[in-house]
């Protein structure tokens, strides 16, 4: 049997009161060993950040969510996955991607810099181009890391299809 | 064609809705066939469901005003399997059309006994239950007088990322949906019809409250996206 499935349709621009706190924006505690603060804006095509966009990060130790702030800042505090034996790729975070303006979300992924021989040996990092692939690469900063999304322009993140 | 888990949800490059012009990718999509991960932690670390978090009329001293209504449905995956234990949410308007949030400046009255958010765990069968109150329409500025048809916005989370549905529940027979660009966006009209609810005599309640019926269904767990051959 196969049933149809329902459609998607955007999230809009007061999610904020369904969609705040059921799931919070710390997989792990902050002070936790292995703890990461991801933080990013997001951006929108004429490079202005998003103010409500909401981020979901999933990896098999749990999920995180955050609400993007007036200038398009999310912070998310987990760990890097762990990798089981078999898995080809590299040590990553599945984001799904909402906002007004997007009739379904979108759906990219967080790799970890420090990772960089198993980043080069990913599948799916290697199948893009390098300035593709730079998009999904978080980058250092005092924080933790650090993980901008654009949604469009020369800088566009790369999204997959699920 | 038709039967590919994608074809039921809107393009997101849809121009009669305005605010995609920005935020849409104009890039292809790439492909991660298969390899979406599943949450092996507790979905709500932590977390738990009130008894009443379910039920939007009993959140505030008072009731809310407008027609009483129950939704009710199962949450099932595309091979009919029920989805147990899945977070469900939800958020709308109260009955004059207005979001209890900040930004929304629609001059229509706020409901001091209106929140307008709720949740629940589906049951064992995927079964899910909310009460509140009949959204009311809305006008925004996506073209002139556009208003949204009424409905309440869904959120559905499973352990399965692949199975992440974020959409909108409308009402039968409602005269807006012809101008509605975000109803209309989903390509398929037989899959906009899968946005309406259907109201129920046996799920009414006699001098209580109207029922609606709204099954909803989601990609497998391991859902492997299909091409339009229907091959993977």
């Amino acid at each position: 049997m196969t049933l149809p499935l329902t459609p998607s349709q955007t999230v809009g621009p007061f999610f904020r009161i369904g969609l705040s706190t059921t799931i919070g924006s710390h997989v792990v505690g902050e002070g936790m060993p292995g703890a990461v603060r991801i933080s990013g804006q997001v951006f929108d095509g004429a490079g202005e950040p998003v103010p409500d966009a909401l981020i979901e990060t999933w990896q098999p130790e749990g999920a995180g969510r955050c609400a993007t702030d007036e200038e398009g800042h999310f912070a998310i505090v987990t760990s890097k996955p762990g990798r089981d034996g078999a898995a080809t790729d590299a040590p990553h975070l599945d984001i799904s991607v909402f906002a007004r303006g997007l009739l379904t979300r979108l759906v990219t992924r967080l790799y970890f810099p420090d990772e960089s021989a198993a980043n080069d040996a990913d599948p799916v990092l290697q199948s893009l181009a390098p300035a593709e692939r730079s998009t999904l690469v978080a980058v250092r900063d005092e924080g933790g890391l650090r993980f901008d999304i654009h949604l469009q322009g020369a800088r566009e993140t790369v999204f997959f299809d699920r | 064609m038709a039967t590919s888990s994608r074809s039921a949800h809107p393009p997101n490059d849809f121009p009669g809705y305005g605010s995609t012009a920005l935020r849409a990718p104009k890039q292809p999509l790439r492909g991660l066939p298969g390899r979406l991960s599943q949450l092996t932690a507790p979905l709500l670390a932590g977390e738990t469901i009130g008894p009443l978090d379910h039920d939007l009329t009993r959140q505030h001293d008072g009731d809310p005003l407008g027609e009483r209504i129950s939704i009710s449905g199962r949450v099932l995956d595309e091979e009919g399997n029920p989805v147990a234990g899945a977070l469900m949410e939800i958020w709308q308007a109260n009955a004059a059309g207005r979001y209890a949030h900040l930004s929304d400046q629609h001059p229509a009255p706020l409901d001091p006994n209106f929140s307008g958010a709720g949740r629940c765990l589906t049951d064992a069968a995927g079964g899910y239950r909310f009460v509140t109150i009949k959204p009311g329409a809305y006008p925004w500025r996506n073209h002139p007088s556009a208003w949204r048809p009424a409905h309440v916005h869904f959120s559905v989370f499973t352990p399965a990322i692949a199975q992440r549905l974020v959409t909108q529940m409308y009402f039968p027979g409602d005269p807006l949906f012809d101008q509605d660009p975000i109803f209309n966006s989903v390509p398929d009209p037989e899959a906009r019809k899968r946005l309406v609810s259907r109201w129920s005599l046996a799920l009414t309640q006699p001098e209580w409250s109207l029922g609606y019926e709204w099954d909803i269904v989601v990609a497998g767990r391991d859902a492997t996206p299909l091409h339009d051959d229907g091959s993977e």
